[in-house]
């Protein structure tokens, strides 16, 4: 029974996490002391730490981890393609640009983020027009593939140039630092505001996941079954887009997790969405929790949360590969 | 005096974009009966397949999908009645075979939903009825290429559609897979009584099965015709550029080359 065992391994890798996510920190809160603070009983430092910072940045981690684990499984099966990720598409690229253009703009931290998020949805729609203009010259997959690189190399000259503009002594830090994915920010406020369209995207995405494995079949064969791509690739795409914005927007450029984590998840459970999408989110929420409680843990300052990933997920992803290969 | 076709092309032209590849092909596809489509590579034998299924758009002509226009109904409604068996290539996730087959019941299903008891038992009875029931749990990369190709051919089956066009079910296996595929397509015409289109590398394949058959070849469409009147020395030599032999063993016509 592949089934079952899947889901308690992710079940009790994301309770491990959680539990040591809220117990350590720079004000270590003992487990014993959770159940008291949870019941309003406890009232002390404990629990001003545990309410304003630590349960925010906990839900941040968790919202950051499911959304672009479950974008990158969606996004893995509907372009068959095991290298796809959820910024294939320009997302990450487009809410990087509207971020760094908010910071050089000197705007506040929610402007900064809304327009992260309006950025990334904008890139999408763009590769998704490019797309539909040269329609008819090829499979629609490669060519949003295609249309994804053509925007994605353009909008990183965009980012470039205004790295080169940017006041090296506030901004370029600022930015940096941006582009890198951070959690050390986030409030109770940012993670209501990323909520409703992260889990909205991540809605979509659960709801059509079985008839999503069709579109791993290819254009024809998924037709001659009776699928509407169009109609479907298009679900697939806003649903990924919206919940891979919303979190950037609250964390920034975080990589790897939407290409590492759908491949355990397909060790686990196989590959059928209809178990990989939601494995894949649980998975994604523990991995993203630990990694980032290793960042605010490890050292004396706070490490990158996007270089960490990339620390872990590089030799984690070479090993799936060589696993794959003999499996 | 024949069954009313399910699939019939008249005066079709198909190609791509504008371009005509292959122009005025007509055919019927009929409940229980055979056709088999040969020619060689690049003639134009996908691109009439995909047209007939409604993927590719006619460039002339017309299809009719039980009497009405393939172009009137929806992808949905024509997966209803038309089932498409593809190439079976090695590639793809390792779904396990049930699930493959129980895509085949994606028209049949809501647009949220996914398949129920009573699909996974239609899924069931294809992979019996096609004697691969065992296979049911293997990996769809793991079991041998003639094993694969039955899996796509039960999914066609669980589609319950009436007509049936299988890409080249033989090409890439080996010589008893080609046999046992053969088998089961021409069950699905006798003893299921679905109107079967199949598309072949080998004229004798069509000697073998089929009640009529298409050559496809330097852009021009011969037939339907008894597969006996289309497979000639002489229609082969013109559209493979090699000589052939045609005699008679156990009974029956066969076609080999002669090099």
């Amino acid at each position: 029974m592949r089934g079952p065992l899947a889901w308690s391994v992710a079940a009790a890798a994301l309770a491990a996490a959680l539990l040591g996510a809220l117990a350590v920190g720079r004000f270590p809160i003992a487990p014993a002391q959770l159940p008291a603070i949870l019941s309003g009983a406890e009232a002390g430092p404990a629990a001003i730490v545990f309410w304003n910072i630590r349960l925010p940045r906990v839900l941040a981690a968790l919202l950051v981890g499911a959304a672009l684990a479950g974008a990158g499984a969606a996004f893995q099966g509907m372009f068959r393609n095991p290298l796809a990720s959820p910024d294939l598409l320009g997302v990450s690229a487009g809410a990087s640009l509207g971020a760094v253009l908010g910071i050089f703009l000197g705007l506040p931290v929610a402007a900064v983020q809304g327009m992260a998020f309006a950025g990334g949805i904008a890139a999408v729609a763009g590769v998704a027009a490019l797309a539909a203009l040269v329609r008819g010259r090829g499979e629609p997959m490669l060519l949003l593939i295609l249309a994804g690189i053509a925007l994605g190399s353009l909008v990183g000259a965009a980012i470039s140039l205004l790295k080169a503009l940017a006041d090296p002594y506030n901004q370029l830090p600022a930015i940096t630092f941006w582009l890198l994915g951070s959690l050390s920010a986030a409030t109770r406020g940012d993670v209501l505001a990323a909520a409703p369209p992260a889990l909205a995207g991540l809605l979509l995405l659960v709801l059509l996941r079985w008839r999503l494995n069709l579109l791993t079949l290819g254009e024809d064969e998924a037709r001659a079954l009776g699928a509407s791509t169009a109609w479907l690739r298009g679900a697939a795409v806003t649903g990924a887009t919206l919940a891979t914005a919303a979190v950037t927007a609250l964390a920034g450029a975080v990589g790897w997790i939407g290409l590492v984590v759908p491949h355990m998840a397909r060790l686990l459970g196989g590959p059928d969405l209809r178990r990989l999408i939601p494995l894949s989110m649980l998975l994604g929420a523990a991995f993203l929790l630990a990694v980032d409680t290793l960042a605010r843990t490890m050292g004396r300052t706070e490490l990158p949360l996007g270089v960490l990933t990339a620390v872990l997920g590089t030799p984690l992803f070479l090993w799936l590969l060589a696993r794959g290969r003999r499996g | 005096m024949s069954e009313a076709p399910v699939l019939a092309a008249r005066g079709l032209s198909v190609g791509h974009g504008r371009r005509v590849v292959v122009p005025d092909v007509s055919l019927a596809l009929r409940p229980g009966r055979i056709t088999c489509l040969l020619g060689p590579n690049g003639g134009g034998k996908t691109t009439l397949l995909r047209t007939l299924l409604g993927l590719l758009p006619a460039l002339g002509g017309e299809v009719t999908l039980a009497g009405r226009r393939l172009a009137d109904w929806s992808r949905r409604e024509v997966a209803l009645r038309l089932a498409y068996v593809p190439q079976a290539g090695a590639g793809g996730f390792a779904y396990p075979a049930r699930e493959v087959v129980a895509m085949g019941r994606a028209a049949r299903l809501p647009l949220l939903a996914a398949p129920g008891r009573a699909d996974m038992m239609a899924a069931e009875a294809a992979l019996a009825r096609l004697g691969i029931a065992h296979l049911a749990d293997r990996p769809v990369t793991e079991i041998s290429g003639g094993e694969r190709q039955l899996v796509l051919v039960a999914r066609a089956l669980a589609q319950e559609g009436r007509a049936i066009i299988l890409d080249e079910p033989t090409a890439s296996l080996d010589f008893g897979n080609q046999a046992r595929v053969l088998r089961e397509v021409r069950a699905l015409a006798r003893r299921d009584g679905l109107a079967v289109l199949m598309t072949t590398h080998q004229p004798d394949h069509a000697l073998l099965l089929a009640d009529e058959a298409l050559l496809i070849a330097g852009g021009a469409a011969r037939g339907p015709a008894p597969p006996a009147a289309l497979v000639t020395v002489d229609a082969l030599r013109e559209a493979y550029g090699v000589e052939a032999l045609i005699g008679t063993l156990g009974g029956r016509q066969v076609v080999a080359p002669a090099i």
